[in-house]
């Protein structure tokens, strides 16, 4: 089979049960009938038993030592996002 | 005239244009380099020009503030302290209620310095206000006046913060809170602890740009001066430890980024500073606890006071107070390690 848009060779791929054609050129993917809805019902049973995403990757090499009492989520968007809206123009007053 | 009833920022300002003027010299300043850089409890400040003229806080103790003062003029610390000027010769020194204080409040001048830009974090001096600091601790304080320094008075003001929330907001809701974390500090500093030279109120605000310029010197170097601390009111002696407690504290309650606090802290023993060991919790813990607790506690005076709520970086100070009273404190190590 051919590619619909750029005529590169489609390969068939088997995910989790669902045939799809994958071009070799474009990337471009291409679905029989059903198979979307087939791919959409494996990604709701994939969401719903996931258990809660495991924190962010735990030990960037250089994280600093934190005290028992830190912040749980040190190094995440967090802190960077307070940091630049409000947190940095409090660090150049006494407190 | 009324000039005994003026209001002190008027006659502070008349100080400053004394000082930065001769007498009859006429004052071309720009509008835009003459004004109010302070106003608060704790101190007001107005520049005229090059320089700038502060009133210390009423209450100030004369003897403690003279020597703050002679040790900011120190030879000694001239690479981390910006030394003050000379005062002027007033005209009149009876209009300006004598040379050197106003309204029994100590006056004193200072070079102007551009301070860090609060709109440009990325361009914020952390590697270079951690030297400082570390310079400073490793410094000697100098003969004859180690007698007479006070003790730096960072933990006096953790415990004024919270007896000021204490009187002004004691129903507001988080204030138990803020209490519960205080509990977890020790009432006061271990004896026998160090006596080095500290700040003692460091913050990215007491960072100025020293521009060198007591005689006018048109330099055609357009390079800004190197970084120097300011404010002397609570410089003294004490454990360094509590000069690192204010990022610490930001670091610890996540709002510091990591990277940022790694960043000051690395700079920090790259330049001697003695202040912490290997791991620098150790001596950080109590301080931070404290910079917290007073931060929250100042958060409930002042949002009290005007009436609003919390914002998102005060309601993160609460949260971190709240983790300190869930923790116990460790006792700190003895000093026979």
């Amino acid at each position: 089979m051919q590619c619909p848009k750029c005529h590169a060779a489609m390969h068939t791929y088997n995910r989790n049960g669902v045939q799809i054609e994958q071009c070799s050129g474009c990337r471009g993917i291409f679905l029989d009938y059903g198979e979307l809805e087939s791919l959409t019902r494996l990604e709701s049973q994939w969401v719903q038993p996931a258990p809660p995403a495991p924190p962010a990757p735990q030990a960037y090499p250089a994280q600093p030592a934190a005290p028992a009492w830190g912040a749980p989520h040190h190094g995440g968007h967090h802190g960077g996002g307070h940091y630049r809206q409000r947190g940095f123009g409090r660090m150049l007053f006494s407190s | 005239m009324d000039l005994p009833e003026r209001p002190l920022l008027d006659r502070l300002a008349a100080y400053a244009h004394a000082a930065a003027h001769r007498p009859g010299t006429p004052c071309r300043c720009p509008g835009g380099l003459v004004g109010v850089l302070a106003d608060r409890d704790d101190g007001t400040v107005v520049r005229h020009g090059r320089l700038v003229a502060k009133a210390h806080a009423p209450g100030t103790d004369p003897e403690a503030h003279c020597a703050r003062l002679a040790l900011a003029g120190h030879p000694d610390v001239r690479a981390v302290l910006l030394p003050p000027l000379p005062g002027p010769r007033p005209a009149a020194p009876d209009e300006l209620g004598g040379p050197h204080a106003l309204d029994g409040r100590p006056v004193t001048l200072w070079p102007y310095g551009p301070p860090v830009d609060p709109a440009d974090p990325d361009a914020a001096p952390w590697e270079e206000a951690a030297r400082l600091l570390a310079l400073l601790h490793r410094t000697p304080p100098p003969v004859g006046a180690a007698d007479r320094l006070p003790e730096m008075r960072a933990p006096v003001k953790a415990a004024l913060a919270v007896e000021r929330m204490r009187r002004t907001a004691p129903d507001h809701p988080a204030a138990r809170t803020v209490l519960a974390a205080w509990r977890s500090v020790p009432d006061r500093v271990a004896p026998g602890g160090p006596r080095l030279l500290c700040h003692g109120d460091f913050h990215l605000g007491q960072l100025v740009r020293a521009t060198g310029s007591v005689p006018p010197q048109n330099s055609p170097s357009s390079a800004p001066g190197p970084w120097r601390l300011i404010d002397i009111d609570d410089l003294g002696l004490g454990d360094p430890a509590w000069d690192l407690a204010r990022p610490a504290a930001w670091f610890a309650a996540g709002i510091l980024p990591p990277e940022i606090w790694s960043r000051f802290l690395d700079a920090y023993r790259g330049a001697g500073g003695p202040a912490v060991g290997a791991d620098p919790w150790v001596q950080l813990d109590v301080p931070a606890r404290a910079l917290t607790v007073q931060t929250a506690a100042l958060a409930l005076a002042k949002s009290t006071a005007e009436r609003r709520p919390l914002d998102e970086v005060e309601e993160v100070m609460i949260d971190t107070c709240a983790r300190i009273a869930g923790h116990r404190t460790d006792p700190a190590p003895s000093a026979s390690t």
